[in-house]
Protein backbone atom coordinates (compact mmCIF):
# COMPACT_ATOMS: atom_id res chain seq x y z
CA UNK A 1 0.00 0.00 0.00
CA UNK A 2 1.62 3.51 -1.08
CA UNK A 3 0.78 6.61 0.59
CA UNK A 4 1.93 7.97 -2.58
CA UNK A 5 0.80 7.97 -6.41
CA UNK A 6 3.93 6.83 -7.39
CA UNK A 7 5.34 6.03 -10.55
CA UNK A 8 8.23 4.00 -12.58
CA UNK A 9 10.79 6.02 -14.07
CA UNK A 10 12.86 4.48 -16.81
CA UNK A 11 15.57 6.23 -18.70
CA UNK A 12 17.25 4.98 -21.67
CA UNK A 13 20.77 5.47 -23.04
CA UNK A 14 20.63 9.21 -22.24
CA UNK A 15 23.69 10.95 -23.78
CA UNK A 16 25.08 14.60 -22.76
CA UNK A 17 27.85 16.74 -23.78
CA UNK A 18 28.58 20.48 -22.51
CA UNK A 19 31.10 21.27 -25.60
CA UNK A 20 33.29 18.68 -25.92
CA UNK A 21 32.87 17.49 -22.47
CA UNK A 22 30.93 14.20 -22.60
CA UNK A 23 29.10 13.99 -19.21
CA UNK A 24 26.65 10.96 -20.14
CA UNK A 25 27.74 8.26 -22.09
CA UNK A 26 24.68 6.27 -22.83
CA UNK A 27 22.65 6.12 -18.68
CA UNK A 28 20.23 3.93 -17.94
CA UNK A 29 18.39 3.40 -15.11
CA UNK A 30 15.16 1.84 -14.32
CA UNK A 31 13.23 2.77 -10.88
CA UNK A 32 10.02 0.57 -10.71
CA UNK A 33 7.36 2.14 -8.78
CA UNK A 34 7.62 2.78 -5.30
CA UNK A 35 11.56 1.90 -4.52
CA UNK A 36 14.06 3.98 -3.91
CA UNK A 37 16.96 3.87 -6.53
CA UNK A 38 19.98 5.44 -5.00
CA UNK A 39 23.17 6.92 -7.32
CA UNK A 40 26.69 7.01 -6.27
CA UNK A 41 29.77 7.88 -7.72
CA UNK A 42 32.90 10.34 -7.49
CA UNK A 43 32.64 13.79 -7.73
CA UNK A 44 31.71 14.85 -11.51
CA UNK A 45 30.59 11.63 -12.04
CA UNK A 46 27.87 13.01 -13.62
CA UNK A 47 25.19 11.90 -10.79
CA UNK A 48 23.54 15.53 -10.76
CA UNK A 49 23.44 16.25 -14.39
CA UNK A 50 21.51 12.80 -14.57
CA UNK A 51 19.14 13.88 -12.17
CA UNK A 52 18.29 17.17 -14.46
CA UNK A 53 18.29 15.41 -17.42
CA UNK A 54 15.53 13.33 -16.32
CA UNK A 55 13.55 16.16 -15.18
CA UNK A 56 14.37 18.36 -18.60
CA UNK A 57 15.72 21.07 -16.55
CA UNK A 58 18.50 19.75 -19.12
CA UNK A 59 17.33 18.78 -22.28
CA UNK A 60 19.42 14.86 -23.22
CA UNK A 61 21.26 15.11 -26.57
CA UNK A 62 19.77 11.82 -27.33
CA UNK A 63 18.09 8.79 -25.24
CA UNK A 64 14.24 8.53 -23.92
CA UNK A 65 12.73 9.25 -20.51
CA UNK A 66 9.42 7.29 -20.03
CA UNK A 67 7.06 7.62 -17.00
CA UNK A 68 5.00 4.73 -16.63
CA UNK A 69 6.00 3.09 -19.36
CA UNK A 70 5.34 6.21 -21.55
CA UNK A 71 8.29 8.53 -23.07
CA UNK A 72 7.42 12.58 -21.73
CA UNK A 73 10.52 14.01 -24.16
CA UNK A 74 7.57 15.17 -26.08
CA UNK A 75 5.21 16.73 -23.15
CA UNK A 76 5.58 19.98 -21.88
CA UNK A 77 8.72 20.13 -19.89
CA UNK A 78 7.19 22.59 -17.53
CA UNK A 79 4.07 19.86 -17.22
CA UNK A 80 6.83 17.10 -16.71
CA UNK A 81 8.57 18.52 -13.76
CA UNK A 82 5.47 19.28 -11.66
CA UNK A 83 5.08 15.46 -11.64
CA UNK A 84 8.62 15.08 -10.32
CA UNK A 85 9.83 16.84 -7.01
CA UNK A 86 12.96 17.90 -6.34
CA UNK A 87 15.27 18.25 -3.31
CA UNK A 88 18.66 20.09 -3.53
CA UNK A 89 21.94 20.27 -1.81
CA UNK A 90 21.46 23.75 -1.36
CA UNK A 91 18.02 23.63 0.13
CA UNK A 92 17.33 27.12 -2.61
CA UNK A 93 14.05 28.06 -0.30
CA UNK A 94 13.13 31.15 -1.68
CA UNK A 95 14.36 33.47 1.53
CA UNK A 96 12.21 36.07 0.53
CA UNK A 97 8.86 34.08 1.36
CA UNK A 98 7.44 32.65 4.39
CA UNK A 99 7.97 28.27 5.07
CA UNK A 100 4.10 28.12 4.16
CA UNK A 101 4.50 30.54 1.26
CA UNK A 102 7.52 28.49 0.14
CA UNK A 103 4.94 25.29 0.34
CA UNK A 104 2.09 27.19 -1.06
CA UNK A 105 3.19 29.25 -3.95
CA UNK A 106 3.28 25.77 -6.47
CA UNK A 107 -0.45 25.25 -5.66
CA UNK A 108 -1.98 28.59 -5.82
CA UNK A 109 -0.22 29.74 -9.30
CA UNK A 110 0.52 26.15 -10.95
CA UNK A 111 -2.58 23.82 -9.44
CA UNK A 112 -4.61 27.19 -9.06
CA UNK A 113 -5.53 27.17 -5.46
CA UNK A 114 -7.33 29.71 -3.70
CA UNK A 115 -4.96 31.08 -0.90
CA UNK A 116 -7.11 29.52 2.09
CA UNK A 117 -6.91 26.31 0.40
CA UNK A 118 -3.06 26.49 -0.33
CA UNK A 119 -2.47 27.84 2.85
CA UNK A 120 -3.90 24.67 4.38
CA UNK A 121 -2.64 22.02 1.99
CA UNK A 122 0.78 23.70 3.04
CA UNK A 123 0.72 23.51 6.89
CA UNK A 124 -0.76 20.02 6.40
CA UNK A 125 2.88 19.21 4.23
CA UNK A 126 4.87 20.71 7.18
CA UNK A 127 3.31 19.55 9.69
CA UNK A 128 4.07 15.79 7.54
CA UNK A 129 7.69 16.93 8.26
CA UNK A 130 7.48 18.03 11.77
CA UNK A 131 7.59 22.08 10.83
CA UNK A 132 4.05 23.56 11.18
CA UNK A 133 5.27 25.76 14.01
CA UNK A 134 7.83 27.14 11.87
CA UNK A 135 4.86 27.95 8.72
CA UNK A 136 5.71 31.89 9.38
CA UNK A 137 8.98 31.75 10.18
CA UNK A 138 11.24 33.19 7.05
CA UNK A 139 13.76 30.61 5.90
CA UNK A 140 16.66 32.46 7.01
CA UNK A 141 16.08 31.92 10.80
CA UNK A 142 15.50 28.17 10.29
CA UNK A 143 18.20 25.48 10.56
CA UNK A 144 19.91 23.80 7.63
CA UNK A 145 17.99 20.56 8.19
CA UNK A 146 14.61 22.39 9.21
CA UNK A 147 15.42 24.51 6.17
CA UNK A 148 16.05 21.19 3.93
CA UNK A 149 12.66 19.43 5.01
CA UNK A 150 10.85 22.61 4.30
CA UNK A 151 12.24 21.75 0.44
CA UNK A 152 10.78 18.54 0.70
CA UNK A 153 7.43 20.10 2.02
CA UNK A 154 7.85 21.95 -0.85
CA UNK A 155 8.72 19.41 -3.43
CA UNK A 156 5.68 16.95 -1.63
CA UNK A 157 2.71 19.85 -1.59
CA UNK A 158 2.89 18.75 -5.92
CA UNK A 159 2.02 15.49 -5.18
CA UNK A 160 4.62 14.22 -7.41
CA UNK A 161 4.51 10.68 -8.98
CA UNK A 162 8.71 10.68 -8.46
CA UNK A 163 11.22 12.24 -5.95
CA UNK A 164 14.81 13.33 -6.91
CA UNK A 165 17.26 13.62 -3.78
CA UNK A 166 20.37 15.75 -5.19
CA UNK A 167 22.93 15.10 -2.46
CA UNK A 168 20.26 16.49 0.05
CA UNK A 169 22.18 15.89 2.97
CA UNK A 170 25.19 16.95 1.99
CA UNK A 171 25.28 20.45 2.87
CA UNK A 172 24.34 19.97 6.47
CA UNK A 173 26.18 19.87 9.88
CA UNK A 174 26.63 16.57 10.53
CA UNK A 175 24.24 16.52 13.52
CA UNK A 176 21.51 17.59 11.14
CA UNK A 177 21.32 14.80 9.00
CA UNK A 178 20.18 12.57 10.68
CA UNK A 179 16.65 14.32 10.58
CA UNK A 180 16.79 14.45 6.84
CA UNK A 181 17.84 10.79 6.32
CA UNK A 182 15.39 10.29 8.62
CA UNK A 183 12.71 11.74 6.77
CA UNK A 184 13.44 10.32 3.36
CA UNK A 185 13.43 6.88 5.03
CA UNK A 186 9.98 7.62 5.80
CA UNK A 187 9.02 8.61 1.92
CA UNK A 188 10.75 5.55 0.65
CA UNK A 189 8.88 3.24 3.12
CA UNK A 190 5.86 4.83 2.34
CA UNK A 191 6.09 3.68 -0.95
CA UNK A 192 7.17 7.09 -3.00
CA UNK A 193 9.65 6.07 -5.70
CA UNK A 194 12.83 7.65 -5.52
CA UNK A 195 16.06 8.66 -7.12
CA UNK A 196 18.48 9.58 -4.46
CA UNK A 197 22.11 11.26 -5.34
CA UNK A 198 23.78 10.40 -1.97
CA UNK A 199 27.22 10.57 -0.23
CA UNK A 200 25.42 8.47 2.71
CA UNK A 201 26.42 4.95 2.02
CA UNK A 202 24.47 3.86 4.66
CA UNK A 203 21.03 5.39 3.81
CA UNK A 204 22.25 3.75 -0.01
CA UNK A 205 22.64 0.43 1.53
CA UNK A 206 20.15 0.17 4.25
CA UNK A 207 17.23 2.44 2.52
CA UNK A 208 17.45 1.89 -1.39
CA UNK A 209 16.18 -1.31 -3.10
CA UNK A 210 18.64 -0.53 -6.17
CA UNK A 211 22.23 1.03 -6.04
CA UNK A 212 23.63 2.47 -9.40
CA UNK A 213 26.93 3.35 -9.14
CA UNK A 214 28.58 5.85 -11.87
CA UNK A 215 31.64 7.09 -13.09
CA UNK A 216 33.30 9.33 -15.72
CA UNK A 217 29.45 9.57 -17.43
CA UNK A 218 28.57 5.70 -17.32
CA UNK A 219 26.82 3.34 -15.18
CA UNK A 220 29.49 1.21 -13.77
CA UNK A 221 27.35 -1.20 -11.68
CA UNK A 222 23.93 -1.72 -10.62
CA UNK A 223 22.00 -4.08 -8.56
CA UNK A 224 20.55 -4.96 -5.20
CA UNK A 225 22.47 -2.90 -1.87
CA UNK A 226 23.49 -6.41 -1.13
CA UNK A 227 25.19 -7.20 -4.44
CA UNK A 228 27.19 -3.69 -4.84
CA UNK A 229 28.44 -3.61 -1.21
CA UNK A 230 29.42 -6.97 -0.17
CA UNK A 231 30.50 -8.18 -3.70
CA UNK A 232 31.12 -5.35 -5.92
CA UNK A 233 32.46 -6.82 -9.41
CA UNK A 234 34.56 -4.05 -10.66
CA UNK A 235 37.91 -2.29 -9.46
CA UNK A 236 36.50 1.08 -9.85
CA UNK A 237 33.51 0.52 -7.72
CA UNK A 238 35.89 -1.27 -5.35
CA UNK A 239 38.24 1.77 -5.52
CA UNK A 240 35.30 3.77 -4.80
CA UNK A 241 34.43 1.93 -1.80
CA UNK A 242 37.29 1.29 0.08
CA UNK A 243 37.34 5.28 -0.19
CA UNK A 244 34.42 6.14 1.12
CA UNK A 245 33.87 3.82 3.81
CA UNK B 1 39.07 95.44 0.33
CA UNK B 2 39.37 94.01 3.89
CA UNK B 3 37.86 90.63 5.12
CA UNK B 4 34.35 92.43 6.40
CA UNK B 5 34.20 94.00 2.96
CA UNK B 6 34.48 90.83 1.39
CA UNK B 7 32.00 89.25 4.06
CA UNK B 8 29.25 91.67 3.49
CA UNK B 9 29.61 91.53 -0.36
CA UNK B 10 28.80 87.52 -0.20
CA UNK B 11 26.19 88.04 2.24
CA UNK B 12 24.57 90.24 -0.06
CA UNK B 13 25.10 88.36 -2.75
CA UNK B 14 23.80 85.04 -1.56
CA UNK B 15 22.12 85.42 1.48
CA UNK B 16 19.49 88.62 0.60
CA UNK B 17 16.94 87.49 2.68
CA UNK B 18 14.31 89.90 0.94
CA UNK B 19 14.71 87.78 -2.45
CA UNK B 20 14.86 84.96 -1.11
CA UNK B 21 11.53 85.71 0.68
CA UNK B 22 10.39 87.08 -2.51
CA UNK B 23 10.80 83.83 -4.52
CA UNK B 24 9.95 81.33 -1.82
CA UNK B 25 6.19 81.46 -2.61
CA UNK B 26 6.89 80.71 -6.23
CA UNK B 27 8.74 77.99 -5.05
CA UNK B 28 6.00 76.30 -3.35
CA UNK B 29 3.13 76.89 -6.06
CA UNK B 30 5.20 76.25 -9.42
CA UNK B 31 8.62 75.13 -8.92
CA UNK B 32 8.07 72.34 -6.44
CA UNK B 33 5.43 70.43 -7.84
CA UNK B 34 6.54 70.73 -11.68
CA UNK B 35 10.48 69.30 -10.03
CA UNK B 36 8.00 66.43 -8.15
CA UNK B 37 6.15 66.00 -11.31
CA UNK B 38 9.20 65.79 -13.91
CA UNK B 39 11.05 63.66 -11.21
CA UNK B 40 7.96 61.05 -9.87
CA UNK B 41 6.75 61.12 -13.42
CA UNK B 42 10.31 60.05 -15.45
CA UNK B 43 11.07 57.96 -12.25
CA UNK B 44 7.68 55.96 -12.83
CA UNK B 45 8.65 55.66 -16.66
CA UNK B 46 12.35 54.92 -16.34
CA UNK B 47 11.45 52.31 -13.84
CA UNK B 48 9.50 50.20 -16.16
CA UNK B 49 11.49 50.64 -19.52
CA UNK B 50 14.70 49.97 -17.27
CA UNK B 51 13.06 46.78 -16.02
CA UNK B 52 12.48 45.61 -19.53
CA UNK B 53 15.85 46.68 -20.41
CA UNK B 54 17.58 44.84 -17.56
CA UNK B 55 15.05 41.68 -18.77
CA UNK B 56 16.30 42.15 -22.55
CA UNK B 57 19.83 42.58 -21.34
CA UNK B 58 20.03 38.77 -19.76
CA UNK B 59 17.85 36.85 -22.22
CA UNK B 60 18.67 34.28 -23.84
CA UNK B 61 17.64 35.96 -27.40
CA UNK B 62 20.94 37.81 -29.05
CA UNK B 63 19.18 40.20 -30.47
CA UNK B 64 17.32 41.51 -27.20
CA UNK B 65 21.07 41.48 -25.73
CA UNK B 66 22.21 43.74 -27.98
CA UNK B 67 19.68 46.33 -28.43
CA UNK B 68 19.58 46.62 -24.38
CA UNK B 69 23.33 46.74 -24.69
CA UNK B 70 23.38 49.65 -27.15
CA UNK B 71 20.70 51.24 -25.72
CA UNK B 72 22.60 51.31 -22.54
CA UNK B 73 26.23 52.20 -23.54
CA UNK B 74 24.77 55.29 -25.55
CA UNK B 75 22.53 57.15 -22.96
CA UNK B 76 25.09 56.38 -20.37
CA UNK B 77 27.85 57.66 -22.43
CA UNK B 78 26.22 60.91 -23.11
CA UNK B 79 26.31 64.40 -20.98
CA UNK B 80 22.54 64.23 -19.40
CA UNK B 81 22.65 68.04 -21.62
CA UNK B 82 23.46 66.92 -24.29
CA UNK B 83 20.11 64.12 -23.85
CA UNK B 84 17.93 66.61 -22.95
CA UNK B 85 18.60 68.95 -25.82
CA UNK B 86 18.89 66.68 -28.70
CA UNK B 87 15.26 64.75 -27.78
CA UNK B 88 13.89 68.48 -26.81
CA UNK B 89 15.11 70.25 -29.81
CA UNK B 90 14.93 67.35 -31.81
CA UNK B 91 11.94 66.30 -31.29
CA UNK B 92 10.21 69.35 -30.24
CA UNK B 93 8.64 70.10 -34.03
CA UNK B 94 7.41 66.03 -34.42
CA UNK B 95 5.25 66.31 -31.53
CA UNK B 96 4.25 70.14 -32.31
CA UNK B 97 2.92 69.01 -35.50
CA UNK B 98 1.56 65.56 -34.18
CA UNK B 99 0.02 66.79 -31.24
CA UNK B 100 -0.70 70.40 -31.66
CA UNK B 101 0.79 70.82 -28.68
CA UNK B 102 4.04 73.23 -28.27
CA UNK B 103 4.76 72.29 -24.69
CA UNK B 104 8.03 71.27 -24.17
CA UNK B 105 7.39 69.87 -21.26
CA UNK B 106 6.28 65.95 -22.49
CA UNK B 107 9.45 66.19 -24.05
CA UNK B 108 11.35 67.00 -21.02
CA UNK B 109 10.07 64.07 -18.87
CA UNK B 110 10.70 61.77 -22.22
CA UNK B 111 14.19 62.55 -21.93
CA UNK B 112 14.50 62.20 -18.10
CA UNK B 113 12.74 58.97 -18.77
CA UNK B 114 15.07 57.49 -21.62
CA UNK B 115 18.42 58.55 -19.19
CA UNK B 116 17.38 57.08 -16.57
CA UNK B 117 15.97 54.30 -17.85
CA UNK B 118 19.88 52.83 -19.12
CA UNK B 119 21.11 53.52 -15.20
CA UNK B 120 18.05 51.48 -13.80
CA UNK B 121 17.98 48.87 -16.39
CA UNK B 122 21.99 48.73 -15.28
CA UNK B 123 20.64 48.35 -11.51
CA UNK B 124 17.89 45.88 -12.11
CA UNK B 125 20.63 43.97 -14.16
CA UNK B 126 23.15 43.38 -11.36
CA UNK B 127 20.45 42.70 -9.06
CA UNK B 128 18.97 40.33 -11.11
CA UNK B 129 21.95 38.70 -11.89
CA UNK B 130 23.27 38.22 -8.42
CA UNK B 131 20.32 35.91 -7.26
CA UNK B 132 21.73 32.26 -7.25
CA UNK B 133 21.32 30.21 -10.31
CA UNK B 134 19.82 27.97 -7.58
CA UNK B 135 16.48 29.86 -7.22
CA UNK B 136 15.71 29.51 -10.74
CA UNK B 137 16.39 26.14 -10.94
CA UNK B 138 14.65 24.94 -7.87
CA UNK B 139 11.12 27.44 -8.81
CA UNK B 140 11.77 25.38 -12.23
CA UNK B 141 11.59 22.16 -10.75
CA UNK B 142 8.18 22.68 -9.22
CA UNK B 143 6.85 23.32 -12.70
CA UNK B 144 7.28 27.36 -13.24
CA UNK B 145 8.20 28.07 -16.80
CA UNK B 146 11.02 30.56 -16.89
CA UNK B 147 8.49 33.88 -17.49
CA UNK B 148 6.64 32.60 -13.97
CA UNK B 149 10.14 31.87 -12.25
CA UNK B 150 11.71 35.01 -13.34
CA UNK B 151 8.56 36.90 -12.14
CA UNK B 152 7.09 35.36 -9.06
CA UNK B 153 10.82 34.42 -7.98
CA UNK B 154 13.95 35.75 -9.47
CA UNK B 155 13.47 39.19 -10.04
CA UNK B 156 11.34 40.52 -6.91
CA UNK B 157 14.89 39.02 -5.02
CA UNK B 158 17.05 40.59 -7.41
CA UNK B 159 15.16 44.11 -7.79
CA UNK B 160 14.67 43.47 -3.25
CA UNK B 161 18.70 43.85 -3.28
CA UNK B 162 19.05 47.22 -5.59
CA UNK B 163 16.72 49.64 -3.51
CA UNK B 164 19.54 51.44 -2.74
CA UNK B 165 21.01 52.07 -6.00
CA UNK B 166 17.94 52.20 -7.03
CA UNK B 167 16.78 54.75 -4.55
CA UNK B 168 20.55 56.93 -5.32
CA UNK B 169 19.12 57.12 -9.04
CA UNK B 170 15.89 58.91 -8.24
CA UNK B 171 18.05 61.49 -5.98
CA UNK B 172 20.25 62.22 -9.39
CA UNK B 173 16.74 62.36 -11.00
CA UNK B 174 15.59 65.37 -8.82
CA UNK B 175 18.66 67.19 -9.58
CA UNK B 176 18.86 66.48 -13.26
CA UNK B 177 15.22 67.37 -13.61
CA UNK B 178 16.74 70.92 -13.43
CA UNK B 179 18.35 70.48 -16.74
CA UNK B 180 15.22 70.78 -18.42
CA UNK B 181 15.24 74.55 -18.38
CA UNK B 182 17.28 74.53 -21.59
CA UNK B 183 14.16 73.73 -23.46
CA UNK B 184 12.20 76.54 -22.84
CA UNK B 185 9.51 75.76 -20.70
CA UNK B 186 6.59 77.37 -20.49
CA UNK B 187 6.47 80.06 -16.86
CA UNK B 188 3.34 78.09 -15.35
CA UNK B 189 5.83 74.52 -16.06
CA UNK B 190 9.04 76.07 -14.30
CA UNK B 191 10.69 73.80 -12.01
CA UNK B 192 12.76 74.95 -9.06
CA UNK B 193 16.14 75.20 -10.37
CA UNK B 194 14.19 77.88 -13.44
CA UNK B 195 12.24 79.79 -10.77
CA UNK B 196 15.37 80.76 -9.11
CA UNK B 197 17.25 81.92 -12.14
CA UNK B 198 14.71 83.46 -13.27
CA UNK B 199 14.13 85.70 -9.78
CA UNK B 200 18.03 86.16 -9.98
CA UNK B 201 18.27 87.43 -13.12
CA UNK B 202 15.59 89.96 -12.81
CA UNK B 203 17.13 91.36 -9.20
CA UNK B 204 20.47 90.84 -10.20
CA UNK B 205 21.30 89.02 -6.84
CA UNK B 206 21.91 84.90 -6.91
CA UNK B 207 20.26 84.76 -3.87
CA UNK B 208 17.41 82.78 -5.24
CA UNK B 209 19.38 80.52 -6.09
CA UNK B 210 19.88 79.58 -2.54
CA UNK B 211 16.37 79.03 -2.16
CA UNK B 212 16.25 76.80 -5.06
CA UNK B 213 19.22 74.92 -3.13
CA UNK B 214 17.28 74.50 0.31
CA UNK B 215 14.39 72.92 -1.58
CA UNK B 216 16.60 70.45 -3.28
CA UNK B 217 18.66 69.27 -0.45
CA UNK B 218 15.28 69.20 1.71
CA UNK B 219 14.33 66.72 -0.72
CA UNK B 220 17.43 64.58 -1.49
CA UNK B 221 18.68 64.46 2.11
CA UNK B 222 15.93 62.41 3.52
CA UNK B 223 16.00 60.26 0.91
CA UNK B 224 19.46 60.17 0.85
CA UNK B 225 19.27 58.09 4.67
CA UNK B 226 16.25 56.58 3.47
CA UNK B 227 18.57 54.71 1.36
CA UNK B 228 21.17 54.15 4.28
CA UNK B 229 18.33 53.29 6.59
CA UNK B 230 17.35 50.47 3.73
CA UNK B 231 20.81 49.64 3.44
CA UNK B 232 21.59 48.82 6.87
CA UNK B 233 18.25 46.85 7.09
CA UNK B 234 18.51 44.70 3.80
CA UNK B 235 22.41 43.95 5.65
CA UNK B 236 21.47 43.13 9.40
CA UNK B 237 17.69 42.11 8.67
CA UNK B 238 15.73 41.67 11.21
CA UNK B 239 17.05 40.19 13.72
CA UNK B 240 15.67 36.68 15.11
CA UNK B 241 17.38 33.68 17.24
CA UNK B 242 17.92 30.53 15.22
CA UNK B 243 16.17 27.42 16.84
CA UNK B 244 18.15 23.91 17.26
CA UNK B 245 17.08 21.47 15.37
CA UNK B 246 15.29 20.16 17.84
CA UNK B 247 12.65 18.01 16.24
CA UNK B 248 14.91 16.55 13.43
CA UNK B 249 15.51 13.56 14.86
CA UNK B 250 12.01 12.44 16.06
CA UNK B 251 9.94 13.15 12.86
CA UNK B 252 10.46 10.30 11.20
CA UNK B 253 9.88 6.68 11.95
CA UNK B 254 13.11 5.90 10.01
CA UNK B 255 14.98 7.51 13.22
CA UNK B 256 14.44 4.41 15.04
CA UNK B 257 15.11 1.74 12.51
Amino acid sequence: MSEFASGTLTAKNIHLSFGSNHVLRGIDLHVEKGTTASVIGPSGSGKSTLLRVMNRLIEPAQGDILLDGRSVLKDNPDELRRRIGMVFQQFNLFPHKTVAENVSLALRKLRGMSKEQAREDALAQLDLVGLKHKADARPANLSGGQQQRVAIARALAMKPEVMFFDEATSALDPELVKGVLALMTDLAKGGMTMVVVTHEMGFSRNVSDTVTFMDAGVVVETGSPEQLFSAPRTDRLKGFLSDVL
Amino acid sequence: MDLQEILKQLGETFLDWKAIGEVIPKMFAVGLPNTIVLAVTSGVIGTVLGMALALMGISRNPVARWIARIYTDVLRGLPPVLTILVIGLGFGPIIRQLSGSTSPYPLAVAALSLMSAAYIGEIFRSGIQSVDKGQLEATRALGFGYGPAMRLVVVPQGVRRVLPALVNQFIALIKESSLVFLLGLLASEREIFQIGKDAASTSGNLSPYVAAAIFYLAMTIPLTHFVNWIDRRLRTGRPEKKEPDEAAAVVGKGAQA
